[in-house]
């Protein structure tokens, strides 16, 4: 360890960053309570839907994709967020972004894993899973999804993983008062870590490697998945425009994210002197510049078709445009894409309270977004909707997809919270050894 | 019935029952009863305990031919089927729905067939437009279906495997001609219906997974035509063989390419690149004026 920063001050470090895991709050416990209480009605919803079929959605012939599917969209757009901080800000060697690598990589792992249980809860036949693995076509984009999200999953892991072993060992050898288990758990996955020059090179070259192998793999799981649409002919999905569309609306709500988090726990887990003032002006102007870039992006997907409106093209333009969805197209457009970027550009704007509703704003519109993404274009087929029941031509869904879609929410936030129950959130030995050298640098 | 026989008589009687049955596809047991109208006609059949036993003729459904699931995905060799819909003929008549919905044991809400009123723009006149599935040759629900449920077969035809299908709906949002229905709830059991499920029937219907339009293999596996053919009352659909070049509607045998020549065949959505196996024949010198469709006419052509 550099010897640059005294022991009193490493001690300090140590003790704030291990903070959380050693003193746990009731109100934690409540909270937990109160996620396991949501994901718990979800799962009754999922039993009746298991029960019924999926009759207990709304979704019928003609809207046969519904909430699940923009929901798993929303939450791979989300998984995003841990290339973005931990390589994208990492390899640019953007230094203040290091206390929110381990926070996004565990967003990352959450969402990911919640969306792979969404689209399953979307099958009409969970119970042939299998048929996957026996019977998978790798012509079919849902084969190249489902390999691509194992992969980001897989290297997600091993990410977080790899940043954490240097932690995992303060953690071995600091917090002895922790239960049994949780010291054997740190003592298995320290795997032997003492920090020597030979250890060093090994875990960076390591996490080199994986900080570099994993942009390609995060922008393929989001084009992968905008591929589902564009691989088709309905509306709205029939375009070239659509992966690039759809990862840079991902890094943009990552970034959000990131804000909402930074600022719940920076206040809960009494983290304010390592997750400073500069990390949310820095985060505002990240954000506004990624907005800047999806608004690009959204230009380019709307004005095409908007210019010529063909056909159904046209039909679903206008729809979104003056007709059934207008009211949430423009509110998402305006007060989760054009607003953030006017209000961010002014300083004040970027300090923790305004950023937070800015970005609970843009987290807001990525949702509805990724809705009028996928309903509205099922709405309207080449051939019109005729000789159906009424409830057919409009689709408002079921309280049993609610209740599954705010389990999911409630799923990635189990997910979190649980983590940083066992894990510094701020990496421990990262943060010692910046200071470190910034203070030999002055 | 007799109550006392002698052998060689019982022994001959049980050889006709027996032949007979055999004959019509079944094994030794007494399968299915209808209940459907009566009619004079009787006829011996074997029960399950050893007797014979003489029951009216319309008691006795037809056997099934179920095929297995590895050969419903080989398709008849030598065949190439398509149809022609001439929409010069159509008057929405509805009874290739209900013979279809008969057929394949499927409710009201999710027909294989559609009868669509089609109007191109305010000036030209409206037709109407019986569409099923187009059973493409670049299927785009085959390039997505990510198990090979839905499939493609050397005669042409487009099926689904009910019981490999995994419910996900791809192939509902690849297709551009809305063919494809969705079992979303537990579907009504046929009933007296007790063949095997085959991909050919399309029957019993399974929860959780798609169907479409499936152009009635085991009708042709039987050399008869497809349910909706039969029942129009207007002769508007041909179906046939493209490699020998003939179509019927059961009333008169055409050959294909003579017909689309004439009477200026074409293929709907032909610039999607999906090459369709159902062809339409342009709504000109109508049999019928246009008549719009009135709730009678729906409630009527259901029963």
């Amino acid at each position: 360890m550099d010897n640059t920063l005294n022991q009193a001050e490493v001690e300090k470090i140590e003790h704030d960053l291990l903070n959380h895991i050693t003193h746990r709050k009731k109100v934690h416990n409540i909270w937990l309570g109160f996620l396991l209480l949501v994901i718990a009605i979800g799962i009754f919803a999922y039993y009746r839907q298991l029960r019924y079929g999926l009759i207990v959605t709304s979704m019928r012939d003609y809207t046969s994709w519904g909430v699940y599917i923009s929901n798993f969209v929303f939450f791979v757009a989300i998984s995003l967020v841990g290339s973005l901080v931990s390589s994208i800000l990492k390899l640019s060697k953007a230094e203040w972004s290091t206390p929110l690598t381990r926070l996004s990589e565990v967003i990352a792992i959450a969402s990911i894993i919640c969306a792979a249980i969404i689209i399953i809860v979307d099958m009409g036949r969970p119970d042939r899973f299998i048929n996957v693995l026996i019977y998978g076509r790798i012509q079919s984009p849902i084969i190249w999804d489902v390999i691509i999200i194992a992969t980001y999953l897989g290297l997600s892991v091993l990410l977080l993983y790899t940043s954490l072993i240097p932690d995992l060992a303060i953690c071995r050898d600091k917090l002895t008062t922790v239960p049994k288990w949780q010291q054997k758990l740190y003592r298995i996955l320290a795997m032997n870590w003492k920090g020597t020059p030979k250890q060093n090179a090994i875990l960076l070259q390591i996490s080199t490697i994986l900080s570099i192998t994993i942009i390609p793999v995060a922008f393929a799981i989001h084009t992968v998945t905008s591929w589902l649409f564009s691989t088709t002919w309905r509306p709205g999905w029939d375009s070239t425009n659509l992966g690039p569309y759809f990862v840079s609306g991902a890094l943009m709500a990552g970034a959000a994210v990131i804000v909402i988090a930074m600022y719940f726990l920076r206040k809960s887990l009494f983290l304010k002197e390592y997750i400073t003032l500069s990390h949310f002006d820095n985060m505002g102007k990240l954000l506004v510049l990624l907005s800047l870039v999806y608004l690009y992006f959204n230009i380019n997907e709307y004005l095409g078709p908007a210019f010529k409106m063909v056909g159904v093209e046209g039909e679903h333009i206008t729809e979104l445009f003056t007709g059934k969805y207008a009211a949430m197209y423009w509110l998402v457009q305006i007060g989760g894409l054009i607003l953030p970027i006017v209000v961010l550009i002014f300083k004040k704007a970027r300090t923790p309270f305004p950023l937070m509703v800015v970005s609970f704003m843009v987290i807001l519109g990525a949702w509805f977004k990724r809705y009028i993404i996928v309903i509205p274009s099922l709405q309207h087929p080449y051939l019109p909707i005729q000789d159906v029941d009424e409830s057919y031509l409009h689709y408002i869904p079921s309280w049993e997809e609610w209740a599954i879609t705010l389990a999911s929410f409630g799923g990635v936030l189990f997910i979190i919270t649980l983590l940083l129950r066992l894990f510094p959130l701020i990496p421990i030995s990262e943060t010692i050894h910046e200071k470190s050298a910034k203070n030999s640098a002055s | 019935m007799k109550k006392t026989v002698n052998n060689r008589r019982s022994f001959i009687q049980f050889g006709l029952t027996s032949g007979a049955l055999m004959l019509a596809g079944a094994t030794a047991f007494f399968q299915k009863i209808k209940t459907t109208s009566a009619s004079t006609e009787k006829v011996k059949v074997l029960t399950t305990d050893g007797k014979v036993m003489e029951v009216d003729k319309a008691h006795v459904n037809e056997p099934c031919h179920p095929v297995s699931r590895t050969l419903a995905r080989q398709g008849i060799k030598g065949k190439k089927f398509v149809m022609v819909v001439d929409l010069s003929r159509c008057r929405n008549a509805r009874k290739c729905i209900s013979s279809c919905e008969k057929a394949h044991n499927i409710p009201h809400d999710r027909p294989f067939i559609k009868v669509l009123r089609m109007q191109d723009n305010e000036e030209s006149s409206p037709y109407w437009m019986p569409k099923k599935c187009f059973h493409c040759d670049n299927p785009p629900c085959v390039k997505v279906c990510p198990v090979g449920a839905t499939y493609k077969r050397s005669d042409g035809i487009v099926l689904v495997d009910n019981e490999r299908c995994i419910g996900c709906r791809f192939c509902m949002s690849a297709c551009p001609y809305s063919a494809r229905v969705f079992n979303w709830g537990e579907p009504e059991k046929p009933e007296n219906y007790n063949c095997a499920y085959s991909p050919e029937t399309s029957t019993p219907s399974k929860i959780g997974t798609v169907e479409k339009c499936d152009f009635c293999p085991d009708m042709i596996r039987e050399n008869k035509l497809p349910h909706c053919i039969t029942s129009c009352p207007n002769g508007v659909l041909y179906f046939g063989d493209k490699l020998s070049d003939s179509v019927t509607n059961g009333d008169e045998t055409v050959r294909l390419s003579e017909m689309l020549r004439d009477k200026g065949g074409y293929r709907y959505l032909e610039e999607l690149g999906t090459e369709p196996n159902v062809y339409y024949l342009p709504p000109v010198n109508r049999l019928f004026p246009f008549k719009e469709m009135d709730e009678n006419d729906v409630s009527q052509s259901e029963i």
